[in-house]
């Protein structure tokens, strides 16, 4: 049998025995675990997140998810598609080793390897030159502005580890014999390095002594991660002190939080906007009463639907008042969003009888909705509203709440789009409406990889020809006025039904002082603990 | 004798066989795993890729005879989200599935035993009725109530013991086990208890129905008016003929208590087997689901094995008539 526990530096173990007097341990809580330590095998927020203390990108965001400099010092472009990057210089890898050109260049390679799911942010970039060991020049496949938000979550590994490890390729999870030795090791230039791994139990980091930026604010020494998937009882480890934050914290249990002596619950607005999608595309509606046509290509019931929902009353009853409603499908820290045009649609369920009537719809139909039960926040209760909300007007749906697994299998293009109407959110990755464009409001094209995640094929050719030029784009003013005209389009049409941006809903011990990002990152550097 | 085994082998072989397929056909109900294995921005292609290249395509009876041969091997993949070989996944959480079983096994066998021996011969006292009424509480509250209520009055309230996990353990190299800390036994505590209880009850009210019928037989009458003592009627003569039918029992039903401590694994955060296998549902693990279940029906299988042959060693009728 294997050793259970996976030392991955003895130089760590023996930091521990000389911890200072004044070490502080950070004990923290989430829902599942990070899915591997491979910084390049999966491209997923958890796992991004909790490697980001260990691994660094050539940026990062703070706490407002504004953009700063990382490893990369400073960068200009010097043609639309060419960057000249500095960077930083006498950083250390936790090994010891030293950061330079080389390791950038190896690690977006290593990106664009077999098992690698981070392909898509390594293919923006066509080549990188380098210039001498802190100075690279990198160009990309057409003008890409937001190509420095990209790099905060490609991490920058160490060529001369990797190499010695066989870790030169992304872990890959086709390879049942061999998972890569990067999924259970890490060696970063983050402020913590990984000292002890048991993959679903826990996860152990000791503060790196080398780390560049002194001036972090963190005065933790050691964290110890816990994966928790009963939510009772992480609310009940964190009140009994056991632990020092969980997230996230079920949004009906903040009242306990608050009465509960020593905790309290950190709420904050997500970047992540929910939203109900409807079938615009097919003749006839795979679940529907309606037989022959499909209701909702007709603007009238979209724009009944929209009259008839209720987002004060979902956010008060459902969301305990913590989420914002919205009327955009991005989120005021997305790059893009504007508030001039977040003014929901009002909500009128007169007016909506009267446009079903118009439509021909005077007694409603029956539709089917998908939801999932286990993905965003309270979203089978949402979903519940919804029918609810859409009953007063005589719509009847039929409700089809599924896990997640089972959800994305039918709604997602592998189970080829099998809804009629849905719910879904959406963070952009990038931080940038680009991506929104990009994957819900462009026409579906699967050889151009537009509308991926548009289910319900909302299309207009302006908008889809908007999501390409905002893509090359670098004025910004310019560009603004574009994604305000994509936006209007969407909303003048009711291409999709916004609900809300769900609240962030973490809670924590009084002595701790924490930044809370609005892509639910905890970022460890922010972690103070007090007296 | 020889014949039986081998034909109880060749049945249990069957049994397996049948249980691999059974679940094997179920998993493929329990949704896409692909989506919790890419990030939102992989696109349909590679998710396509991955698909087929981890022969989720295949024919059904492909997919089994492939499993199937791994399985036989002790081989069940990698995890899909853990992204760690199953089998050592399995070995690692093992020792606290174990752990907490037969601890719990224990505490359910001493307690429930004095409180059924008890109840038996003190029929009318009033502690026998607190017993019985309060092992119907045992009986009907469902184990998750159970262990939330613990946590609360144990960890939230008086913050005497911890609510989650193993505590520290200590690495034997082909074991874990948190018997050798303060902190893993004071983990081990609630958990136990929550796992316990219902088996405690059932063991308590089945050695008090199997101690009233032994003390209505007529040895023991006999006994009585030889003039033995009633603590020699009780606990030697009457206790020994109770204890058969609890041993077979309680040997039956730790196969259920290691396959059933899934749901206080979870609400302990227990890192065991059954922890393993619920987060596996939720990501559509289906390598760590196939291994567990199939795990879980090997361990009934050898258990029920083990008792169908100790039976007809102990019990020299079932031999001449199976010996034909």
């Amino acid at each position: 049998m294997k050793s259970i526990k996976t030392y991955l530096s003895t130089v760590a173990i023996a930091a521990t025995l000389a911890l200072p007097a004044s070490a502080e341990t950070f004990k923290f809580a989430y829902q599942g675990d990070a899915q591997g330590l491979d910084p390049h095998s999966l491209n997923e927020t958890f796992t991004l997140g909790l490697l980001g203390s260990v691994y660094e990108g050539l940026t990062k965001y703070n706490s407002n998810l504004e953009l700063q400099p990382a490893l990369a010092t400073s960068w200009e472009t010097t043609s639309p598609t060419t960057w000249k990057i500095s960077l930083r210089e006498g950083v250390k890898f936790h090994n010891g080793n030293d950061f330079n050109a080389d390791d950038v260049i190896f690690s977006w390679q290593r990106t664009l390897t077999e098992g690698s799911d981070q392909k898509v942010r390594g293919g923006m970039i066509t080549g990188i030159e380098k210039v001498d060991d802190h100075n690279i020049i990198m160009s990309t496949s057409g003008p890409l502005p937001v190509i420095m938000q990209e790099m905060t979550f490609l991490y920058i590994m160490d060529k001369e580890w990797s190499e010695a490890n066989g870790a030169a390729e992304s872990g890959n999870v086709k390879n049942a014999n061999d998972p890569g030795y990067a999924t259970s090791h890490a060696n970063g230039t983050g402020p913590f390095s990984i000292v002890e791994r048991q993959p679903g139990v826990r996860t152990i980091m000791e503060r790196f002594d080398g780390y560049w930026d002194k001036g972090v604010s963190t005065n933790v020494t050691r964290v110890e991660f816990t994966p928790v998937k009963e939510a009772a009882t992480r609310v009940a480890a964190l009140i009994s002190g056991q632990l020092d934050l969980v997230y996230p914290v079920p949004v009906q249990d903040w009242s306990r939080l608050e009465d509960a002596a020593g905790v309290r619950p950190l709420a904050g607005p997500e970047a992540r906007t929910i939203f109900l999608g409807m079938d615009q595309a097919r003749d006839e509606l795979l679940h529907s009463s309606v037989k022959g046509k499909n209701p909702f290509k007709d603007i009238r019931v979209r724009q009944a639907f929209a009259h008839a929902i209720n987002l004060d009353a979902i956010d008060e009853k459902v969301m305990r008042g913590a989420a914002t409603p919205t009327g955009l499908m991005v989120a005021p820290q997305i790059n893009g969003f504007s508030s001039s045009m977040n003014t929901p649609y009002a909500y009128d369920p007169a007016k909506s009888k009267a446009l079903l009537a118009e439509a021909g719809y005077p007694a409603g139909f029956t539709v089917t909705m998908d939801c999932p039960n286990n993905r965003y926040v309270n979203d089978e209760k949402i979903c519940q509203a919804v029918t609810s909300l859409l009953a007063k007007v005589g719509v009847t749906v039929d409700l089809l709440a599924q896990p997640k697994a089972k959800y994305f299998g039918k709604v997602l293009e592998q189970g080829g789009y099998d809804t009629s109407f849905y719910l879904l959110g959406w963070t952009p990755g990038s931080i940038d409406a680009h991506n929104v464009f990009q994957n819900l409001l462009s026409c579906q094209n699967h050889e151009e990889k537009l509308g991926a995640f548009n289910l319900g094929n909302y299309c207009n050719a302006r908008v889809t020809e908007i999501t390409k030029l905002i893509g090359s784009e670098t004025d910004q003013a310019k560009r603004q006025a574009l994604i305000e005209e994509g936006f209007k389009l969407v909303q003048d049409e009711v291409g999709y039904l916004p609900l809300h941006q769900q609240p962030l809903s973490w809670g924590a011990n009084d002595k701790v002082t924490v930044s809370q990002r609005a892509d639910n990152v905890l970022d460890l550097r922010s972690v103070v603990i007090g007296k | 004798m020889l014949t039986f085994i081998a034909r109880r082998m060749i049945q249990s072989v069957l049994v397996m066989i049948a249980v691999g397929l059974i679940t094997f056909g179920l998993l493929r109900f329990v949704g896409d795993p692909i989506s919790n294995m890419v990030g939102q921005d992989t696109s349909i292609a590679e998710r396509e890729q991955l698909k087929e290249d981890l022969g989720l395509n295949d024919p059904f009876v492909i997919q089994f005879a492939n499993f199937a041969k791994n399985a036989v091997k002790g081989e069940f993949g990698l995890s899909y989200t853990l992204r760690v070989p199953v089998s050592q996944l399995l070995s690692e959480r093992l020792p606290a599935t174990l752990e907490l079983s037969i601890m719990s096994a224990l505490l359910a066998l001493f307690i429930g035993m004095p409180m059924g021996i008890y109840t038996a011969i003190h029929k009318d006292s009033w502690l026998t009725k607190f017993f019985l009424s309060s092992s119907l509480v045992g009986v009907s509250l469902p184990t998750f109530l159970i262990g939330i209520l613990l946590i609360l009055l144990f960890g939230v309230v008086f913050r005497w013991l911890p609510t989650f996990g193993r505590g520290e353990v200590v690495d034997l190299g082909w074991w874990t086990t948190g018997l050798l800390t303060w902190s893993g036994i004071k983990s081990l505590i609630l958990p136990t208890i929550t796992l316990a209880i219902f088996q405690l009850t059932l063991i308590m009210r089945l050695v008090r129905a199997e101690m009233l019928e032994v003390l209505r037989t007529d040895y023991i009458k006999f006994g009585r008016a030889r003039g033995l003592s009633m603590r020699a009627l009780h606990y030697r003569h009457a206790l020994k003929n109770t204890l058969i039918p609890v041993i077979t029992i309680t040997g039956l039903q730790l196969g259920s208590i290691i396959a059933f401590s899934l749901i206080t694994e979870s609400v302990f955060q227990w890192p065991g087997m059954g922890l393993l296998f619920i987060q596996a549902i939720g990501n559509a693990d289906v390598p760590i689901m196939a291994a567990y279940l199939v795990l879980i029906a090997f361990i009934f299988v050898a258990i029920n094995l083990m008792v169908d042959i100790l039976y007809v060693v102990l019990d020299p009728r079932l031999r001449t008539t199976v010996g034909d």
